[in-house]
């Protein structure tokens, strides 16, 4: 290395010192010693004890740990596909070059403004089983349905009944789907227009233009909001915690990992296996990354390759 | 993180006036909080050594322990009373024995109940800020609509059935309009409705008794309500109503006619309820009104000193401060309240506000009132509890499975909160007896 080259790295470790030492003090230490206290028996005030696997073994015969894992995984699968369609569907809308764009493209994003609580409270309102906006407009429609079918059918009590609460959830996350449209939008703008011209010449339509050069194109960016909805959903925290006032909704159907590990750490004085929660939630978003990463390795298209 | 700072930088102030300052957290808001401040200015007017600083904290549960594990805790704190064993066997509270024994504070001095609250594994932890006894409330108008005798509300589960029966009002399309009773309204003692039947949550030592044949004789009483009332009717009912310091309260609004509640209740009733709102207050009813007569469950809010606090000696003389006839008075007519000492002025009780006050003060002192079980992994245990109710009262489960579930599960919990404690106790009890 000559002396120049030197001086360039020295000068650029110490640029970027602040941000490795922000990393090892606040990041890597934390996450380090998680990992030692989920091998202890720790309440943190009393000395951690080390007791090996004891937390990992308790926990795989834990039916609430269970029942948190599957609601997490229901409201993945669910909220991640949904989430992708809807705010990918809003941005080639509103890619479309029309009068008062922008007004719309402001309208669809505002909701993603709203801080997570007032959404929380809002949706609590709306999804009210008797008084809310939701069924009031849906009593009408199941109304005129039952008078034709001479069925039963009545709106549910979203966040009160355990067979609809985790789907009013997944709803009201759907609010904040502007971020994800914006993130799009930046994408769509980046598809060359020459490649739309030359598909319009051989007579392609909305439908082939979408599917043959809009998507393979913007590929990468619903990759990369399929890993960021992944994590958050693993993460999901704020909204049902508030929801259902700090508890685990109807029959614990809103009892999610996040909040589990929360009320383990800071509720019951099992700091040790709150930490144990939070490293097999960290392996399993590495894992469910790195399968999603490989699964859609053959379908997305960096146009530096 | 930022908050945990701005504690730590307020603690390093200058004393102000060469007196020593202590602070005191407490979860009270509103007027509730400002008669706990006006107790803490006479303090400081009286004062020329200390001088306490007051401030309301939300969620006190999890930021006292934080801040107690940061070494930064207030020197006083407000605690709920069934915080104290947890708290206490992980090493987060100072002992207060010897210094109450110091200042002459003893057992013959409280309502007998509140001193055993405040004891866990025979050491004091707290002493009481202010107490509550829980009641059954009912609205007499609508008792008078509905035919039944306004002043006798009932006595015995059958008979508040009974008159649940007689209150029930259905729209045209037939959902609830009104109910007479609906034990989830308020859910607060979720877990003790076996109380009401003679049962106990623990045997006292070391094992968890909830599904006891008491206990799920009174959680089949609540699985009778789905029965009844239908499970969908239930809910779609229960999510209409209101918060409860609102005028939306289903209590206040007309749309149960009783409930069980708090000595607190007046306060909200006077803010919140219709002008003219004519209720009652009574012992709410048992399986059996002779042999469970006066069943009551209490609740207190007390003052502790977190284990690493600055100035415990400074803090424990504003406890006894609070703790003393004349300030414990103000205070409790201030949150409307009666207080745990058993000697009361003779004003105090004939001027309270709360007309009701003499009966929840009668049902502090019953033989039968009871409290939570003085468990360390209580909170695992009521959001359990609360768990199972929610499965049986919406027809999910019935009363048997769900308590037998919730056994199997808290005595393992509780299993490894004893063997937790069985590992700290050697150096924590020579450390408190030392202390």
């Amino acid at each position: 290395m000559t002396r120049g080259e030197w001086r360039d790295c020295r000068n650029g470790l110490l640029f970027i010192s602040p941000w490795i030492a922000g990393f090892l003090v606040l990041c890597l230490y934390p996450v380090i010693t998680s990992v030692y206290y989920s091998m202890c028996d720790y309440s943190v005030l009393s000395p951690a004890v080390f007791t090996g696997a004891t937390n990992y073994r308790d926990l795989f015969t834990d039916a609430i740990f269970w029942k948190a894992l599957y609601n997490t995984a229901f409201f993945a699968a669910f909220s991640i596909p949904l989430g992708v369609f809807i705010s990918l569907s809003l941005a080639i809308l509103l890619n479309f070059d029309l009068p008062g764009r922008g007004i719309f493209r402001t309208v669809f994003f505002l909701p993603s403004l709203v801080p997570m609580v007032c959404l929380a409270v809002l949706w609590q309102w709306m999804l009210n089983g008797e008084l809310g906006l939701i069924n009031n407009a849906l009593k009408p429609l199941l109304h005129l349905l039952n008078s034709l079918f001479g069925s039963h059918l009545y709106p549910p009590n979203w966040l009160a009944d355990a067979r609809f609460a985790k789907w009013g959830i997944i709803f009201t996350g759907l609010w904040g789907v502007g971020n994800a449209v914006v993130i799009y939008l930046a994408g769509l703008q980046e598809v060359p227009r020459h490649l739309y011209e030359s598909a319009e010449l051989d007579g392609a339509g909305f439908w082939s233009k979408t599917a043959h050069i809009t998507l393979p194109i913007i590929s990468p960016v619903i990759y990369f909001n399929v890993i960021i909805s992944l994590i958050g959903s693993f993460q999901v925290f704020a909204v049902p915690y508030v929801m259902t006032g700090g508890g685990d909704g109807p029959d614990r159907s809103l009892l999610f990992i996040a909040t589990y590990l929360y009320q383990n750490a800071f509720d019951y004085w099992n700091m040790g296996y709150a930490c144990a929660i939070g490293v097999v939630l960290f392996f399993m978003v590495v894992a469910l990354t790195y399968v999603a990463t490989k699964l859609s390795e053959r379908h997305i298209h960096y146009s530096g390759k | 993180m930022a908050w945990l700072a701005l504690a730590a930088c307020q603690r390093g102030g200058a004393p102000t006036g060469g007196k020593v300052e202590i602070e005191y957290w407490d979860k009270w808001t509103g007027f509730e909080e400002e008669a706990m401040r006006a107790v803490v200015e006479d303090f400081n007017a009286s004062q020329s050594r200390i001088h306490v600083n007051f401030s309301s904290v939300s969620q006190i549960n999890h930021k006292l322990m934080l801040a107690t594990a940061g070494g930064v805790p207030p020197d006083v704190s407000g605690v709920y009373a069934n915080m104290i064993p947890a708290y206490s066997e992980n090493n987060a509270l100072t002992p207060l024995d010897s210094m109450a024994a110091a200042a002459h504070i003893t057992r013959e001095q409280y309502i007998d109940i509140y001193w055993r609250m405040c004891m866990h594994r025979d050491h004091l932890w707290a002493l009481p800020s202010t107490p509550t006894s829980i009641a059954l409330i009912w609205n007499k108008k609508l008792f008078r609509e509905a035919g039944l005798n306004p002043d006798q509300p009932p006595r015995s589960i059958a008979e508040l059935e009974e008159f649940n029966e007689k209150l029930v009002k259905r729209r045209p399309d037939g959902s609830l309009q009104s109910i007479g009773f609906l034990p989830e309204s308020p859910d607060w003692w979720d877990p003790m409705w076996g109380y009401r039947f003679g049962g106990a949550l623990w045997n006292g030592r070391d094992a968890i008794t909830v599904n006891s044949p008491e206990n799920i004789a009174a959680y089949q009483w609540i699985a009778s309500y789905p029965r009844r009332f239908g499970a969908h009717d239930l809910m779609a009912f229960r999510d209409g109503f209101g918060n409860f310091a609102s005028p939306q309260n289903p209590f206040f609004n007309g749309r149960v006619a009783m409930e069980m509640d708090g000595v607190w209740v007046y306060n909200y009733i006077k803010n919140y309820a219709p002008a003219g709102f004519e209720w009652g207050v009574a012992p709410f009813p048992s399986s059996d009104p002779v042999r469970l007569k006066d069943v009551a469950i209490v609740d207190l809010d007390a003052l502790v000193i977190p284990a690493v606090a600055k100035h415990p000696a400074e803090a424990f003389a504003f406890i006894r401060y609070v703790n003393s006839r004349k300030p414990m008075e103000k205070l409790c007519l201030g949150q409307r309240k009666f207080s745990p000492l058993l000697a009361c002025s003779p004003d105090f009780l004939r001027n309270h506000p709360n007309p009701w006050i003499g009966e929840f003060l009668a049902l502090a002192k019953s033989p039968n009132a009871c409290y939570a079980p003085p468990l360390a992994t209580y909170t695992q245990f009521a959001n359990d509890m609360s768990d199972a109710v929610n499965r049986i009262w919406t027809g999910k489960s019935s009363a048997r499975a769900a308590l037998d579930e919730v056994q199997l599960r808290q005595q393992a919990v509780f299993d490894r909160s004893l063997e937790r404690w069985r590992r700290l106790a050697p150096v924590l009890t020579r450390e408190w007896s030392a202390q």
